[in-house]
């Protein structure tokens, strides 16, 4: 088999060296209880040319040339060619994670760049090295903000991405975090300050919003902060389209940033892997999960990185670390690392315009169902979404997401989103469709 | 005698930040066919930020230069032989980098419509049969992200499991030689951990076993082999200690890479367990991540995994969102789905009798190296191992020399270190994992690298303790680091 590199007589001379007859006697001592006594009932293997050949048909029933107008948490974004240059390199594609710090410098060179940027980007003061993605981002955020003010409630926004909150409910089952949810107002999208007002008291340990929403719409992050903080609360702040950051202020009243890089270069891949991060403040960096990277010397006083603090983590503290992340999502950071170079601080700028062009374009067409300013995607009201989504399909046009599915009071609505990739026609082809509902209806 | 390595010049490179100057660009936008928006009427002008402080702004030449150049820096499989133990370090096809970035599945959005999305679903129901083949189990999730993800979604299977029997009991039992994210994990899913001692010859204990399993123990956490590279010989009787008891046997797939096709879980016992399609399935470890930690589970916690779930409907794949009973998501959407691409393309390649081959070829590396290298380190524990090997650095120790320092100097011989001081039973531990994907002469170098570092302890231990002697950064001050921590670059 060619991933296996040895000859029938290298493997002989290894077994007489081993002093054993074949290869069985190496397992001799396992029980016969444990033993398969049978072939694995599984294809014999294939050849490149043959599983090139698999994939390609499967990736045939997919979706193959058509426009889309989905986002909600997972965005269409040219990919610079320099991204797969670069983490297609050995040297950084089969490295392990940089425990061992003088042969790992590339990798702990760029993660120090990382998190550098990341904190540039959002303004905080430290970024870890990476998480999951960012529906794990955000609890780990949660359970951050338990640690650091002794409380244990957790209040997030419906406007946070609706399998975000999945996810952190099914991270505080089971260690006493109380979830609850604070609504949006009804016209404009927005947090519903005054209802979180209501609900926010002295057991609150982090108040959780997305910024831009999972509706799209830009929140007031600061005045979240300043309720929060009157009542010894902290602020978790997510975003799940970072492009956006390039031209929105970025969330200074938060205490946590908990975010999901897919824009930066990560293809959607069928939902993964992505690369989400943690930010916060100086003061709380020890009770933040995952690696971080620092700088320091070697012993001929030449700069160099390692990884740093691990004091918080599972493999020194065990039962009582900070989380129990280990793997986290190194090269898909690359990624980014590379995506923020090759744009670097106008480009991301013009990037981020762009895109807000391309969505208030096509607003001006189908009209935004939220009165709150938008970056790149919006709801639609349009009657019947499932409807609309297949009279598109037979134009090769991937619709909005429907949002019954998480919002019931929604069922007539649908999320779109336009990124610099989406073109003019298709825009000018959706709105059509929207505004005829009467034979969206028909072709149902 | 240094034979496998020798020097050349390695290129000096500022960071990003310190090489970049205003106006230099490696990107170009197409032009818009819409009209421009004014920012701040669009967005609303206190949403609108200034400047990005400090971002970079560099040339495309120099940015590919740049990345280039770090990547020299660094040690990877691609070079060689990465024996660290536990991390199933071994081979990455590049076809499986080839499949995952195919238009139709890379680009898939996990909201398009299931009609539509036909392909990437069939990719990951193959991927789940397969799975539960190889380990024996009844069903397969594919949604954690890593192997810890695993863990804690398979603890919670459990604790859903027994609530429903009435009480999800408090106490974790965890093997002192267990890694570190088993008792983390029990900790995140609301479990008290209770170590259990292993025996002198460093498999469970059934005696300990018996006497820790009460009513109050939900289950077992254990690797197998274990963390020694030992096989639980008495894992069938662990299990029914545990069932008797009405508690659960968690395994611990870190480890697969010695058992597939050779002996399964779901036959000996194990109610749950994980794998790390990083390691026995070799996706790439890409510098840490990402991984993906899919799940198995017998029949009786299927009810309990996280949704959604994948299930037939009139000869077509559809996500089931409703399952009363699912422990929830654990993550969005449904996985690390181009981790998976590389796992199922991996076991197209070999073939069912493929990977068996590849688990004897790994045995057979581990217990090769072990027979050349015992003259010549302590062997605590003398059980008969598989896919990797234990040693102390008992004798180099009386010399000064630590496993660290060992470890350090092995770099010089141009190989990566072995996993440093675990697992913590053994004091001092050389804990060395080859995979079968080394062949003999890569092997020989290896085991020629060991001998005569452990030749130089004798000789000359200070050129050892102050090792790497080779490499351009030199060893780095990490206490200097932890102190005084530096964790983004500012300007000076």
């Amino acid at each position: 088999m060619r991933y296996l590199p040895k000859s029938e007589s290298e493997r002989r001379q290894m077994l007489d060296a081993c002093g054993v007859e074949s290869a069985e006697d190496l397992f001799a001592h396992l029980p016969e209880a444990v033993r398969l006594r049978r072939p694995l009932d599984l294809a014999p293997g294939i050849s490149e040319y043959e599983i090139v050949d698999y994939f390609r048909e499967r990736a045939a029933e997919n979706a193959n040339g058509y426009a889309s107008f989905l986002g909600a948490g997972v965005y269409r974004h040219y990919r610079p060619v320099l991204v797969d240059t670069v983490v297609s390199r050995g040297e950084f594609l089969t490295s392990y994670t940089p425990y061992q710090a003088e042969i790992s410098q590339g990798t702990l060179t760029t993660i120090f760049e990382f998190q550098t940027m990341i904190c540039q980007l959002t303004g905080m003061d430290v970024a870890n090295a990476s998480m999951y993605d960012g529906s794990t981002a955000m609890p780990e955020a949660a359970m951050m903000a338990a640690r650091i003010t002794g409380r244990r409630r957790a209040l997030a926004a419906r406007s946070v991405h609706p399998e975000y909150r999945e996810v952190l409910r099914t991270y505080a089952r089971h260690q006493g975090m109380p979830v609850e949810e604070f609504g949006y107002v009804k016209d404009s999208g927005e947090i519903d300050l005054e209802d979180l007002e209501r609900r926010i008291d002295g057991e609150t340990a982090a108040v959780i919003v997305q910024s831009p929403n999972f509706f799209g719409v830009i929140d007031d992050v600061n005045r979240a902060a300043e309720i929060a903080h009157q009542h010894g609360a902290l602020l978790v702040v997510v975003f799940t389209e970072a492009v956006s950051l390039g031209i929105l202020e970025p969330p200074a009243g938060a205490d946590i940033v908990a975010g999901e890089l897919q824009s930066f270069a990560i293809s959607p891949s069928y939902g993964g892997p992505y690369a989400g991060i943690i930010a916060t403040r100086e003061k709380f960096v020890r009770q933040m999960p995952g690696r971080l990277v620092g700088q320091t010397v070697d012993t001929n006083g030449n700069r160099a990185f390692c990884l740093t603090l691990s004091t918080r983590e599972q493999h020194i503290r065990r039962e009582k670390a900070t989380s129990n992340i280990c793997t986290n999502q190194a090269l898909i950071a690359l990624m980014a690392t590379v995506f923020m170079t090759v744009y670097g601080k106008v480009g991301l700028r013009e990037l981020a315009l762009q895109n807000a062009a391309k969505a208030h374009y096509l607003a001006g067409k189908v009209s935004a169902a939220f009165s709150g300013k938008f970056f790149n995607e919006f709801v639609v009201r349009c009657g019947n979404p499932e409807a609309v989504n297949k009279a598109l399909l037979k134009h090769k046009i991937i619709g909005g997401l429907p949002l019954g599915r998480f919002y019931p009071e929604m069922a007539d609505s649908m999320l779109v989103c336009a990124t610099e990739m989406t073109r003019r026609a298709e825009m000018d082809e959706l709105s059509d469709a929207l505004r005829a509902p009467a034979a969206a209806e028909v072709l149902a | 005698m240094i034979r496998k390595v020798r020097s050349h010049p390695s290129q000096n490179e500022a960071l990003l930040f310190e090489r970049s100057s205003p106006g230099k660009r490696a990107w170009q936008l197409p032009d818009l066919d819409v009209p421009a928006v004014d920012a701040a009427e669009a967005l609303g002008a206190g949403n609108v930020r200034a400047e990005i402080p400090g971002f970079p702004e560099v040339s495309e030449v120099e940015a590919i230069r740049h990345f280039t150049r770090l990547s020299t820096w660094n040690y990877a499989i691609d070079h060689g032989m990465y024996p660290l133990g536990s991390c199933t370090m071994k081979y990455n096809p590049r076809i499986n980098e080839l499949v995952a970035r195919i238009e139709g599945l890379a680009w898939a959005h996990p909201y398009q419509p299931e009609p539509l999305a036909q392909g990437a679903m069939e990719v990951m129901a193959r991927l789940e049969a397969a799975l539960a083949e190889i380990t024996g189990m009844d069903a397969v999730t594919l949604q954690p992200s890593a192997g810890a993800q695993g863990e804690l979604t398979g603890i919670l299977l459990i604790r859903a499991l027994l609530e429903q029997r009435g009480n999800p009991r408090q106490k974790i039992l965890i093997p002192d030689s267990a890694h570190g994210t088993n008792p983390a994990t029990a900790a995140i899913a609301g479990y008290v951990v209770e170590n259990v001692k292993s025996t002198d010859t460093g498999v469970l204990d059934l005696e300990a076993l018996e006497r820790a399993v009460d009513g109050g123990v939900a289950a077992l956490m254990v690797t197998n082999p274990n963390t020694l590279g030992v096989f639980e010989e008495n894992i069938v009787q662990a299990a029914e200690i545990l069932h008797a008891k009405g508690a659960m046997l968690y395994m611990d797939g870190a480890n697969m890479n010695a058992l597939v096709g050779i002996a399964r879980p779901g036959d000996f016992g194990v109610d749950v367990m994980h794998l790390n399609l990083h390691k026995t399935f070799s996706t790439p470890h890409g510098g840490g991540g990402p991984g993906a930690g899919p799940v198995a589970v017998k029949k009786a916690l299927e009810p309990f995994l996280p949704t959604p779930r994948l299930k037939r409907v009139r000869g077509k794949w559809a996500w089931d969102f409703k399952s009363k009973r699912s422990i929830g998501r654990v993550r969005a959407f449904y996985g690390n789905f181009g981790v998976l691409v590389r796992a199922l393309a991996y076991i197209l390649a070999h073939g069912g009798p493929g990977l068996r081959n590849a688990t004897v070829d790994a045995v057979l590396n581990a217990v090769y190296i072990r027979k050349q290298l015992e003259p010549y380190f302590d062997l605590p524990y003398p059980a008969p191992n598989m896919h990797e090997v234990v040693f102390s650095d008992e004798r180099q120790a009386r010399l000064g020399v630590r496993t660290g320092d060992l470890a350090k100097r092995l770099i010089d011989y141009g190989f990566h270190p072995y996993t440093v001081s675990f697992p913590l039973i053994v004091h001092g531990a050389l804990m060395i994992e080859p995979t079968e994907t080394e062949g003999k002469l890569e092997i020989d170098q290896f085991i020629d690298a060991m001998i005569s570092i452990a030749k130089e302890v004798e000789t000359d231990p200070e050129l050892v303790k102050h090792a790497p002697h080779s490499t351009r950064t030199s060893r780095v001050d990490e206490v200097a680091a932890a102190r005084k921590p530096v964790l983004r670059w500012k300007p000076a």
